[in-house]
């Protein structure tokens, strides 16, 4: 009776969701609001629709359930720590394009073509600009130094984000470093982690901490939101820092897509990989998201090329990925939320 | 010879006639009602029994290293909360149920109905609104700077409301209506009768509430603290938000960001067990009561005129609930609407509108129509299988959301998957998937989650109605589903009605289990809602978050007036004054 009910209702809604064997389907971490316009072009410029579903928890599990049958494509996602997941899982297939190699550095894409970067982001520092005087923090490891006491703000230490940024400290220097660095971070943190990067910002504004740990974006975002104002302000109380810029250069990340396993529609998803890592769609990152374009030559936003240069830290991604496991079991060990 | 040759005959035949009726008694509960109760349980069950399977896989010794860190934590947060959690919505549903009921003063019957809108509100927009009210930032303690010239957060104290007396007070203001609800339909159908025996014999009001009301509404009141303290530790968006570790937040934090999906299936089945170990406990403290509703004639409470200040007390007692509940909140997000009106308005959020307003109203009546037949199964014949397949099915509610749907996922997935290697085996046709990414999947992990909120209170009602009513009905020669439809659906017709706008109104809300089943570019008004305020743009999704809350009023508000015209003895006259 209910699967019977259900199964009109289905009928019925499909007009609105029909899904066609010619469409690339997509699971996403990221957002619908932020992938509608890239999307929107996609499908203007070559007439193939693309379906959606935005699936931050749990993509990992139904694709693993759906099994070969799974309609999914390509997957979206915000950090090379969820694409690693998917790569353990088996649940990726390699694909090969010299478009792609050429649009996209060999550091930010996967060896063997299980996973592509399409933009990158900076993970940086926000200081306030009266209260943290120039050089007193330069680096990462400043943040676990006692001079930063009850200053550091950050979100929860098990954000994927902070996950891969401690992934990298173990890269560079190993566990046992790493973790000291978390400890001491945790030691100066002024308040539990919460709230996403942005939310960190507005504690420095409001005078909870002097420094915070948050991705380039965020800071585009603000310093342009008419629709909350008030968030310039926010902005507008800190300067940038890219950490590291005398040594290993700052830690940065990519938001990237991989095609699933059960692809069925294989070409068009890898299509859709070659577009959104060209110039139209590295522009419309670059534009609504102040996301860093992979693709060299396709021009910043005048907000972030104000930021200046930096020297980017050029380890393989998918060589730090492979500490996740660790690095999530020294955020516990050194209670970083708690 | 002849009387013995009779008498060894007739003992012979009545030998026979006994023993097939104790052959038939072995196997008698196998009628439609009982295997189709089994059945439906069996079915409803496949998902939590998905998840404590997937916990049976090997998960990289989680437990030493969650032991040695966090797990502590976990477990103490995760009580304290429920002990706030409890206690609030048990003092203000119970007392403001018991004031509605039995007693007169102004508005009270507005807050008949008023006291149940908070329902519609989810806990995490309420805790999103609240934060930008009371931050440091927030209007609160800014008219506070000004007021006192305070210039710095070092200078004054004002409480955090991301901590867990904040998660306490937001989960307390949504969710003691359910309490609300249950113990205020357990006092109307008390008979006065009992009421006033008790005042005759000289009890005062106050220990007439104590020593007869209470403990004759306990089983409603128990479930409703109950369903309040399962969606408390269901709770993610909440806690989430204000950094407070708890056991759930734990179980995501294993899945999620250690990538460990036993891990957490492990930890969700312990939290399974809690739960069930909870109920069983109270079911055990109460295990010599019963109470039955001898009739069915009652009488309206004339309803106690309260005057002075406990007059006042009442009508402040019942307010606060709704102004900070409902009233505040609603009012803030309107003004972000207002403040956001070109983002805000957006058509498609009406398509949104109407893709929940659809599954929420499906679930709902599926939800009843189950509910119903089931407890009528388990009353019919008190067979422990049957029971216990009963209840072991509505323990969807006690596991988290996203945990359930991957139980969900991999069952579908299963039968998708077996149904199209039999059909490629035996035909050579392809059926791919049938069932998951469908808004079936979706219908079905609802059904799953939120049957217990219907066969929960249509089990209740139905307890309360004596037996001797079913016998007497069946001696008249009426078959069970004569019986079900000419008795006991008149009589349980107010708590049907309930769980249906129970599972409504958490349909509307329900969030994780729409986001990992759904199908390509499917959207309900509460994923779009997250989308936004999980960036903390929630002011992006204020109209969407005020169409959860207004399509949830809705049915609350007519749904209260029906249940209270349902009630025995109280149709639409007003009671004497």
């Amino acid at each position: 009776m209910i699967i019977g009910a259900a199964s009109a209702l289905t009928a019925l809604a499909g007009g609105a969701t029909s899904v066609q064997a010619a469409d690339v389907n997509l699971y996403s971490y990221r957002q619908p609001f932020l992938m509608k316009p890239l999307l929107d072009a996609f499908t203007k410029k070559t007439g193939t629709k693309v379906n959606m579903v935005y699936l931050k928890k749990g993509m990992l599990e139904r694709l693993k359930a759906e099994g070969a049958n799974s309609p999914a494509d390509l997957v979206l996602t915000s950090d090379t720590g969820n694409l690693h997941d998917l790569v353990e899982a088996g649940l990726l297939q390699p694909s090969q394009s010299t478009i792609l190699n050429g649009n996209i550095p060999a550091q930010f894409r996967h060896p063997k073509g299980l996973w592509y970067g399409l933009t990158t982001r900076a993970r940086i520092i926000f200081a306030h600009k009266d209260r943290v005087k120039p050089g007193e923090v330069t680096t990462y490891e400043d943040l676990a130094k006692p001079h930063m006491k009850g200053r550091v703000c950050t979100r929860s230490g098990k954000h994927v984000y902070n996950v891969s940024l401690l992934s990298w400290m173990i890269a560079a220097k190993g566990e046992a470093a790493a973790e000291a660095w978390a400890r001491g971070v945790k030691a100066n943190l002024a308040r539990k982690p919460q709230g996403n990067d942005r939310a960190q910002v507005k504690a420095v504004y409001q005078g909870e901490c002097d420094v915070a740990i948050g991705n380039t974006y965020y800071m585009g975002k603000m310093v342009t939101n008419e629709k909350s104002p008030v968030q310039k302000k926010w902005a507008a109380s800190v300067n940038l820092i890219f950490p590291n810029q005398k040594g290993r250069g700052t830690h940065v990340n990519i938001s990237g897509a991989g095609v699933t396993k059960s692809a069925k529609n294989k070409a068009g998803a890898i299509k859709l990989i070659e577009f959104l890592s060209g110039v139209a769609a590295q522009n419309i990152y670059a534009e609504d998201n102040f996301e860093y374009p992979i693709k060299t030559g396709v021009k910043l936003h005048s907000i972030v090329a104000g930021w200046g240069k930096f020297k980017a830290d050029e380890t393989f991604l998918s060589k730090i990925a492979q500490n996740r496991r660790l690095a999530t079991r020294i955020m516990d060990k050194v209670r970083f939320n708690n | 010879m002849i009387n013995e040759a009779t008498t060894t005959g007739m003992a012979s035949s009545m030998a026979t006639l006994n023993s097939k009726r104790a052959k038939k008694d072995v196997w008698s509960w196998l009628n439609v009602w009982s295997i189709g109760t089994v059945l439906i349980a069996m079915t409803l069950t496949v998902p939590i029994l998905a998840v404590l399977f997937i916990g049976l896989t090997p998960s990289d010794a989680i437990w030493s290293h969650l032991a040695s860190t966090v797990l502590p934590l976990y477990i103490s947060t995760t009580l304290q909360l429920m002990v706030g959690v409890g206690v609030g919505t048990l003092v203000i549903g119970v007392a403001t149920a018991w004031l509605v009921s039995t007693c007169r003063f102004p508005g009270k019957r507005i807050f008949e109905w008023a006291l149940l809108l908070p329902m519609a509100m989810p806990a995490y927009v309420i805790a999103y609104v609240y934060t930008d009210i009371l931050e440091y930032a927030g209007p609160a303690q800014g008219l506070l700077r000004d007021v006192f010239g305070w210039t710095t957060k070092q200078e004054y104290w004002f409480p955090e409301i991301r901590s867990l007396g904040g998660a306490v007070s937001m989960m307390t203001l949504v969710l003691y209506p359910y309490v609300y609800l249950l113990s205020r339909a357990a006092f109307m159908e008390q008979s006065v009768c009992m009421l006033e025996a008790s005042r005759m014999l000289g009890r005062g009001p106050w220990r007439s509430f104590f020593s007869v009301a209470l403990p004759l509404a306990r089983p409603a009141i128990v479930i409703g603290v109950s369903l309040a303290l399962m969606e408390t530790l269901n709770d993610f968006g909440t806690v989430d938000f204000f950094a407070v570790s708890t056991f759930t937040l734990g179980i995501y934090d294993v899945w999620l960001n250690m990538n460990n999906v036993a891990g957490a299936a492990q930890l969700a089945g312990l939290l399974l067990f809690f739960v069930v170990f909870l109920v069983l406990t109270e079911r055990f403290a109460r295990r010599k009561q019963r109470f039955y509703h001898t009739t069915s004639q009652y009488k309206a409470l004339p309803g106690y005129a309260l005057q002075g200040w406990a007059k006042i007390g009442a009508v402040i007692g019942c307010a606060l609930p709704v102004a900070f509940g409902f009233a505040l909140p609603a009012m803030v997000l309107g003004s972000y609407a207002v403040m956001h009106f070109e983002a805000a308005t957006n058509t498609a959020v009406f398509r949104y509108a109407g893709n929940s307003l659809m599954l929420s109203s499906l679930t709902a009546v599926l939800a009843v129509a189950i509910g119903i037949f089931m407890a009528y199964g388990v009353r019919l014949r008190k067979e422990r299988i049957v029971s216990f397949m009963a209840r072991f099915a509505s323990l969807g509610y006690a596991v988290p959301g996203s945990v359930l749907a991957v139980g969900v996922l991999v069952s579908l997935g299963a039968l998708d998957n077996g149904i199209d290697g039999f059909m490629r085996d035996k035909f050579g046709i392809s059926t791919g998937l049938l069932f998951s990414g469908t808004i079936a999947a979706v219908t079905f992990g609802y059904l799953v989650r939120f049957l217990a909120l219907s066969f929960g209170s249509i089990e209740a009602s139905l307890s309360k109605i004596t037996p001797s009513m079913d016998g007497a009905a069946s001696s008249l020669g009426h078959k069970p589903f004569s019986i079900l439809r000419h008795i006991h659906i008149p009589l349980i017709r107010g708590s049907a009605l309930t769980a249906a706008m129970l599972v409504f109104v958490d349909c509307m809300k329900e969030l994780p289990m729409t986001m990992i089943l759904r199908p390509f570019n499917f959207h309900t008004l509460a994923t779009y809602v997250h989308q936004f305020a999980s960036d903390e743009q929630l002011g992006e999704a204020s109209l969407a978050a005020l169409a959860i809350v207004g399509f949830g009023i809705l049915p609350v508000i007519v749904l209260s007036i029906a249940i209270t015209r349902s009630r025995p003895g109280h149709s639409n006259e007003e009671p004497v004054s």
